[in-house]
């Protein structure tokens, strides 16, 4: 077999086998429950036949594994369970399920509105970030590299929301061309959805991009010492042809590696901004289950982050392994 | 000395008595040689140790104490207004200092606790001990911390206590990781072996042959840890599940008077009031950035590319 292929497939499956242990791990979350949780979800008036019903939907009655099994061939269905919320008072023996909403249900449109902000932020901030970390790599050490490099170290040690409030204080109140409340829905016309959720892509725009511009600038600046970039140099190429022709195909990966790295942050950061926004995504929506402790819909949520981080993570490090030219053409 | 010196006497030299520096002396030297940078970080740093340290004296009016007038504007009376309830925002500003720096560093520290202890001992152990912690840590990284750090803080409740333990046991992750790699290297040396054949405990070892051998990145990584937790505990005070009212805290303090940023049209001050504890956060983390970036240079000798 190829040391590529090989090196790929142990890499995969170390992927499944984190996407396995991190299933475990956010399914036995539950288990830490204090034992009056099913009082508090219920409300005060359960019955202690209200209580016994809704422990056997959660399957307290079964053992662990039999559980976990349970729960996650309903995942792999996409069937996350009910919600918690809408339990309380009653007074018949159910627990209530019927009255509370599927977790896939209030999922669905959300996790498509996040999706929607994510890409838009990618389709923006990694083009913006190749160009500038290109230029700046080309007119090194010049008074735009370093305005470009003292801008983008300030913005990487702002937290998310201080960059979003200054947004909005300047475009939506000084100067207000853009709505600061992103409240869209399936109904929303695209261009619409799209002036809604400008403020919001710019915020994770210029939370992202800074890592991904120094990175694109260093695999470029670290090419330029070596030997062949000398001769290219030697032999009368441009600067600018230098760079473009011969050092960037080589910084690929080191450059793909941030950027699918990159793309992962944004899963952490899409959650403070859709609060900020008020953006109906799920980020939002597991913020508020925390507070209400819906359980059910909280791990959800986790899931699917916790999910879109490893598979982008695993691409990052499927990406530098299939370019590394050590590993292509081994001796 | 001079080479031309006529009483110049090789034994005289090698024999005088060489004056130590005291560390003080050497800080002050290495100071002198600092970049502006992080001198201003210094400094900074400094305010908000003496904010936070003097807080109850320097503050106005208390913590929590309410007046008539909410949302009232900038003035005499109040600096920066009052908030929501009619709290006076330069006074909780200044708690908010004790509360979310003071918060961030207890949770640091006992994140450098628990990592650092555990790394040590899965590099000096290795074998299944080490087998073992890695693998729960590559699990429990595999998630990204502040998604997880929700997980669980709807499990447990939100108060300070769990904010803490839960961000500290997620974040000495990163810290397991790194002391375990700098002491692998450490662990090998023959000065390691000399210990451990005159029969010296593990915590011998731990702490007087690796530990003053690994203190410089580890100090390095405090600062950036710092700045990682400080970030989310702001991030989940701001979304309303981290520090809780009425303790006055900065991140939560952006939320509540969020609103006031609609003003800024008719008062630029109003739409000011709601940025400026979020300011205080992003000036902390980069002033802390920047005296980290000093001494991981001054330390490592990481020259600048090209």
């Amino acid at each position: 077999m190829h040391p590529v292929t090989k090196t790929v497939l142990v890499r995969l499956g170390y992927g499944l086998l984190t996407l396995f242990l991190v299933s475990v791990v956010i399914f036995s979350a539950i288990e830490f429950l204090p034992g009056d949780f099913t009082q508090a979800i219920l409300g005060q008036l359960a019955t202690p036949e209200t209580i016994a019903a809704f422990r056997k939907e959660l399957g307290l009655d079964q053992s662990a594994v039999s559980r976990y099994i349970n729960w996650i061939s309903g995942v792999l269905r996409g069937d996350f369970g009910s919600s918690f919320s809408g339990r309380g008072q009653l007074t018949s023996g159910t627990s209530g399920v019927g009255r509370s909403r599927e977790v896939a249900d209030l999922i669905a449109p959300r996790l498509w509105n996040t999706l929607f902000l994510a890409g838009l932020t990618a389709i923006i901030a990694v083009p913006l970030s190749l160009f500038l970390g290109i230029t700046s790599a080309l007119y090194r050490n010049s008074i735009y590299d370093r305005a470009v490099s003292v801008t983008s170290l300030t913005t990487i040690s702002f937290p998310e929301f201080f960059v979003a409030y200054v947004l909005i204080l300047i475009f939506g109140s000084l100067w207000p061309v853009l709505p600061t409340l992103a409240n869209v829905d399936a109904s929303t016309p695209m261009a619409e959805r799209l002036l809604r959720s400008a403020l919001p892509a710019m915020t994770l725009t210029l939370v992202i991009i800074a890592h991904m511009m120094r990175m694109t600038r260093a695999a470029i600046i670290n090419l330029l010492a070596s030997p062949y970039i000398q001769m290219a140099i030697l032999s009368g190429a441009s600067k600018s042809e230098v760079i473009i022709k011969h050092a960037l195909p080589n910084a690929w990966a080191p450059i793909a590696t941030v950027i699918a790295f990159n793309l992962a942050y944004l899963v952490v950061g899409v959650v403070v901004v859709e609060v900020v926004f008020v953006y109906p995504g799920i980020g939002q929506l597991m913020v508020d289950s925390v507070t209400s402790r819906n359980i059910p819909v909280v791990q959800a949520c986790a899931l699917i982050f916790a999910v879109t981080y490893i598979v982008l993570n695993l691409i990052a490090d499927i990406i530098g392994i299939i370019t590394n030219p050590r590993l292509l053409h081994p001796k | 000395m001079k080479k031309g010196s006529e009483n110049y006497s090789a034994v005289a030299e090698t024999g005088a008595v060489l004056e130590k520096r005291s560390t003080w002396q050497r800080f002050v030297l290495d100071l002198k040689k600092s970049p502006i940078s992080a001198r201003f970080g210094l400094i900074v740093i400094a305010i908000y140790i003496f904010i936070a340290v003097f807080a109850p004296w320097l503050a106005p009016y208390g913590e929590s104490q309410v007046f008539p007038a909410p949302y009232e504007p900038w003035s005499k009376e109040f600096i920066f207004g009052t908030d929501q309830i009619g709290r006076d925002i330069l006074s909780r500003m200044i708690y908010g200092a004790r509360n979310t720096v003071g918060i961030a560093v207890a949770t640091t520290a006992l994140a450098f606790f628990i990592g650092g202890v555990l790394g040590l001992a899965a590099a000096i152990a290795k074998g299944w001990v080490d087998q073992l912690l890695s693998r729960l840590v590559d699990a429990l990284m595999a998630i990204p911390s502040l998604i997880f750090a929700l997980v669980l803080l709807s499990i447990f409740g939100t108060n300070i206590i769990n904010l803490i333990i839960i961000i500290a046991i997620l974040d000495s992750t990163r810290v397991f990781r790194l002391t375990r790699a700098v002491s692998l290297n450490v662990v090998v040396m023959d000065f390691v072996e000399a210990a451990r054949l005159r029969g010296e405990g593990l915590a011998w070892i731990m702490r007087r042959e690796i530990l003053p051998n690994i203190l410089p990145p580890l100090i390095a990584e405090f600062g950036l840890r710092f700045c990682f937790v400080f970030l989310t505990i702001a991030a989940l005070s701001f979304l309303g599940v981290g520090i809780q009212p009425p303790t006055a805290d900065w991140g939560s303090m952006v939320r509540e008077n969020a609103s006031l940023i609609q003003f800024a049209q008719y008062d630029i001050k109003a739409g000011l009031t709601p940025l400026l504890p979020a300011a205080a956060i992003a000036l902390l983390t980069v002033a802390v950035n920047f005296v980290v970036d000093w001494f991981l240079h001054k330390t490592s000798g990481i020259k600048d590319e090209q």
